[in-house]
């Protein structure tokens, strides 16, 4: 058996901020909010902190300087797990005492999901050909598309889902119970963004998108930060709250493509979720909650399959009338609501909602029968990473 | 066998790729009618994108012109604006080309109707003309011709 290095890290506090759409809070106060929850969820001091991860927004120096300490371990980017790549690396860094405490943080504001790049064609200035090369580092057909007018994941992602329906008959209806099960959910979720009930005959009359996705297969963009902090599983006799812990990460190499998979519409998950459940004995069979991405809805469905929670072009089928993913269902699945409905924090409210349904704190959303095991995933297409976590 | 296929000057601006060694016949064989595809010496597989040695067999790759048919491998009818100067709808596609299974390219189904569209649709390319760089598009085939 290999040595499975995250195990030697715990999750020993979450944190999380305000939530809203368009609050105009600075995302510095958005970040502190919820790394300093996290840090005192663990029981610790700012100045117990000694590693920082992160993507996107808040840089790692501004953290640093804001809690007052230097840390020896800084991590992010999203080339090893896709934008679960600052957990995981501070997981390693942890298990390998490179850090004794880490707090890993994602903040957005209103982030979208298209990609418009500054400026026309060629010899337009350094600006826009540094972008191009930072995006086809984790896409590599992104010119390509671009060329042809798919400026958005939507267009992306919805030829994936159209290539799906004609090769398994997968309908908008089954797309729409996952949507319906989301909003449920996130009525029972006080920081979610969207709580009134919906129908399936919302979900279908939606404003289309890009087909074959309306405007409630997309997830919502808000303003929010969620933290996380990473101690060694030492550590774990001493945390205040119920630790949570790393039974196994899985990730996808970079520079994937969008268009060119051989097995498409798979996507990088099935490498990921590959590679995450060759370093378990734990089976698809035991996972008890799954927080699965969702920033359009066939995401999960393609996570789903990945993962073995069923088998290959089975999603649909899976997932049609929402019983067996409601709470109480056999798979009880986004039980916070989804970037759907909760909102868009971009792969680390899966994470954090994990943490909180493994502790027993889902309060009127608790899965019931304590939950053992839960799965986390994040991305699409070439991007993806995942975890199982344990009590 | 080549088929000389027609060009029309582009409408509304296109973010254009970076022209390389590699995909420059690609992205520049229209304004001769032509799509030109890479093809390996050694072992005579098309390949595409455009890259540096045949990634089956390490061999050397020329650019060679294919028919220009193809038939829609998936694609999706966006309604949002997204950019600015780029008016919707606009269907974006992937086409699979009849010389070879895998041989994909993401593209603009151009000249069909919204209803007629499926995966399997037998299109050919055309070419719309942006500078030095001729975007290959697809249209459904005549089936009258």
């Amino acid at each position: 058996m290999i040595d499975v290095v995250e195990r030697g890290a715990i999750i020993s506090g979450i944190g999380i901020s305000r939530i809203g759409r368009r609050t105009g809070t600075p995302h510095l106060d958005l970040t502190l909010e919820a790394g300093r929850a996290a840090i005192a969820d663990a029981g610790l001091a700012d100045s117990d902190i000694d590693g920082i991860a992160t993507m996107g927004d808040t840089p790692v120096a501004d953290t640093a300087k804001a809690l007052g300490i230097e840390p020896v371990f800084t991590g992010g980017g999203m080339t090893t797990g896709g934008l679960l790549s600052p957990v995981m690396s501070a997981f390693l860094a942890v298990a390998e005492g490179r850090a004794r405490h880490a707090l890993v943080y994602r903040t957005v504001q209103m982030m979208g999901g298209e990609v418009i790049p500054q400026g026309g064609g060629d010899g337009d200035g350094g600006g826009r050909n540094e972008e191009m090369d930072t995006l086809s580092r984790i896409m590599s057909d992104i010119e390509p598309l671009l060329a042809v007018h798919a400026y958005s994941a939507v267009n992306w992602v919805g030829m994936h889902c159209q290539r799906h329906m004609h090769l398994y008959g997968t309908t908008k209806e089954q797309l729409g119970a996952l949507a319906v099960n989301s909003r449920r959910n996130a009525a029972l979720n006080p920081l979610a963004v969207y709580r009134d009930p919906i129908t399936l005959d919302d979900y279908l009359n939606a404003r289309p998108i890009s087909s074959p996705f309306g405007l409630l297969d997309c997830d919502v963009p808000i303003d929010g930060s969620i933290a996380v902090v990473v101690s060694p599983a030492a550590y774990a006799p001493d945390c205040p709250k119920p630790p949570v812990r790393v039974q196994a990460i899985g990730g996808a190499p970079p520079s994937g493509s969008w268009t060119q998979r051989p097995d498409y519409p798979k996507m990088s998950s099935v490498d990921a979720a590959a590679e995450m459940w060759g370093r378990t004995d734990l089976k698809p069979g035991d996972i008890d909650v799954a927080e699965l991405y969702d920033g359009f809805t066939f995401l999960t469905f393609a996570w789903l399959e990945a993962l073995g929670l069923c088998g290959d072009g089975e999603a649909g089928p899976f997932v049609e009338g929402g019983r067996r993913i409601a709470l109480d269902g056999d798979l009880p699945l986004n039980t916070y609501g989804g970037q759907l409905s909760a909102g868009r924090m971009h792969g680390y409210w899966v994470l954090h909602e994990a943490c909180v349904q493994l502790r027993g704190e889902g309060g009127e959303r608790q899965v019931a029968g304590q939950p053992e095991v839960a799965v986390v995933s994040n991305g699409g297409g070439p991007i993806a990473g995942c975890m199982l976590l344990t009590r | 066998m080549t088929v000389t296929a027609s060009i029309v000057d582009g409408a509304v601006p296109r973010v254009l790729p970076r022209l390389t060694p590699e995909n420059r016949p690609f992205w520049t064989g229209g304004a001769k009618g032509a799509l030109l595809i890479q093809r390996c010496d050694a072992c005579d597989r098309w390949v595409h994108p455009p890259t540096d040695v045949c990634p089956t067999c390490g061999g050397p790759l020329h650019p060679e012109a294919v028919s220009g048919r193809g038939t829609i491998f998936t694609f999706t009818v966006n309604v949002h604006q997204f950019h600015p100067d780029v008016p919707p709808p606009v269907v974006i596609a992937i086409v699979e080309l009849v010389e070879q299974s895998d041989l994909r390219l993401p593209t603009n189904i151009v000249g069909a109707e919204v209803d007629e569209l499926r995966c399997g649709l037998p299109v050919q390319v055309v070419f719309e003309r942006n500078g030095e760089v001729y975007i290959p598009l697809f249209t459904p085939v005549d089936e009258r011709a």
